[in-house]
């Protein structure tokens, strides 16, 4: 087993196409994305309809990759967008891949 | 003044938010119920405007949407100038309500249809018009002057959106097939249209009480805002009726059209062509306040107001 980061963002549903955009381009092999539910500063982020939900997206990669995204999608979304973002270590079977 | 009865059900999601029930519509389900709706919607006009030769319609098409420019700009200045909100609220406001509500036109449709009031069949074309130019005017009025807008993105966003895809793509397989070539498919698109607008107003009465804390953040100016408007909006829908001379229904569904905020293409579009906009002043006044105020008021006000203008001429 080989050590990684995990990265999971947390965000508004009306950013997934432009995040996709971004992290493939920052170099990003592959990413899930799920929808999710929840609350906090910008307020219940129910799902009830499209402005109201929440995706979250992650993504395996090194640590250098992992500060990289974090830094950039800071420095982009952070500021008007609900975000939230965070890196776990974590054990994968294929360090290839990732 | 009879009553429209999908409008109850619109009720009874607002009680079911307000008593904090466990009723919850999933959001897969508000998807589905929002592309059945415009689809069919898209169909019945294309159907509809078989009929009619499309050069006859241009003249008319072209006037409605250079009117209706007029809502934003003035939304802009009013909310900017009076209100003195900042310029990304302002101009993100003001696009939600040169936009159009998809909904709040299903509902005055049938609220006229049980009238036994008629409406030029291709109001569906003036409804496609009007949902995306008022967007671009909003960027265009938060952006004068300063910051880069990623004008690609938000083209995309709202012409190959779900909104316009469905509309436009509903109209033209209606033309096509026309009445006869549509029948297979009347059961479920025309038969069972009334059904799904209560099942999405349900859904909608729910959203709509979600947003209840949104309007505390509003303020005085913009709950005001958001019924002043509308009617505002709606008189010149029916002066624009009278200038391309609509009948009475088609001079309601119009103002209708006219007073309508959107809450589907606008917010997503919205968020991302101005993310400094706070997306509760909004959506909280296009769907809080104005979004019920139509379906409960407005409609049947316009509609009104319609027949008496049409009884002076």
């Amino acid at each position: 087993m080989t050590p990684r980061k995990l990265l999971t963002i947390i965000c508004e549903a009306d950013l997934e196409r432009s995040l996709a955009d971004d992290l493939s381009a920052l170099g990003a092999r592959g990413f899930t994305i799920t929808d999710a539910r929840g609350q906090g500063a910008h307020g219940a982020r129910d799902g009830l309809w499209p402005s109201a939900a929440n995706i979250r997206i992650e993504v395996l990669c090194d640590d250098h990759l992992a500060s990289a995204i974090a830094e950039s999608l800071q420095a982009r979304y952070y500021e008007p967008y609900a975000m939230v973002i965070f890196i776990a270590d974590v054990l994968v079977l294929r360090p290839g891949k990732f | 003044m009879s009553f429209e009865p999908v409008i109850l059900f619109f009720v009874l999601g607002l009680l079911a938010g307000v008593v904090r029930s466990d009723l919850k519509i999933p959001g897969v389900l508000y998807e589905s119920l929002s592309i059945f709706l415009l689809l069919a919607i898209g169909l019945k006009g294309g159907i509809e405007l078989a009929s009619y030769p499309l050069a006859s319609i241009a003249g008319p098409a072209l006037v409605v949407v250079l009117a209706a420019m007029l809502i934003p700009l003035a939304a802009f200045a009013i909310l900017s100038r009076a209100g003195r909100l900042a310029r990304p609220d302002a101009a993100s406001i003001a696009a939600h309500y040169g936009s159009v509500s998809v909904v709040t036109f299903a509902v005055a449709a049938s609220f006229l249809a049980r009238q036994g009031e008629a409406a030029e069949g291709y109001l569906v074309v003036f409804l496609v018009l009007l949902e995306f130019p008022a967007l671009v005017l909003g960027v265009v009025l938060a952006r004068r002057g300063a910051g880069e807008t990623r004008w690609g993105h938000l083209l995309h966003e709202v012409l190959a959106g779900k909104s316009i895809v469905l509309l436009v793509g509903g109209l033209l397989i209606g033309w096509i097939a026309g009445a006869e070539g549509i029948k297979p498919l009347d059961r479920l698109f025309l038969d069972l249209f009334k059904g799904v607008l209560a099942f999405f107003l349900l859904e909608m009465g729910l959203v709509v009480a979600s947003r209840f804390a949104d309007l505390r953040r509003a303020g005085p100016f913009l709950l005001g805002f958001a019924i002043a408007m509308p009617v505002a909006a709606g008189l010149l829908g029916l002066f624009t009726a009278q200038l391309i001379g609509l009948s009475v229904g088609g001079a309601a569904l119009l103002a209708t059209l006219y007073a309508s905020a959107s809450y589907i293409a606008a917010p997503a579009a919205m968020r991302i062509a101005i993310p400094e906009a706070n997306p509760a002043l909004s959506i909280g006044a296009a769907l809080g306040i104005t979004f019920p105020f139509n379906l409960l008021i407005g409609i049947p006000l316009y509609h009104g107001l319609a027949v008496r203008l049409a009884g002076n001429v």
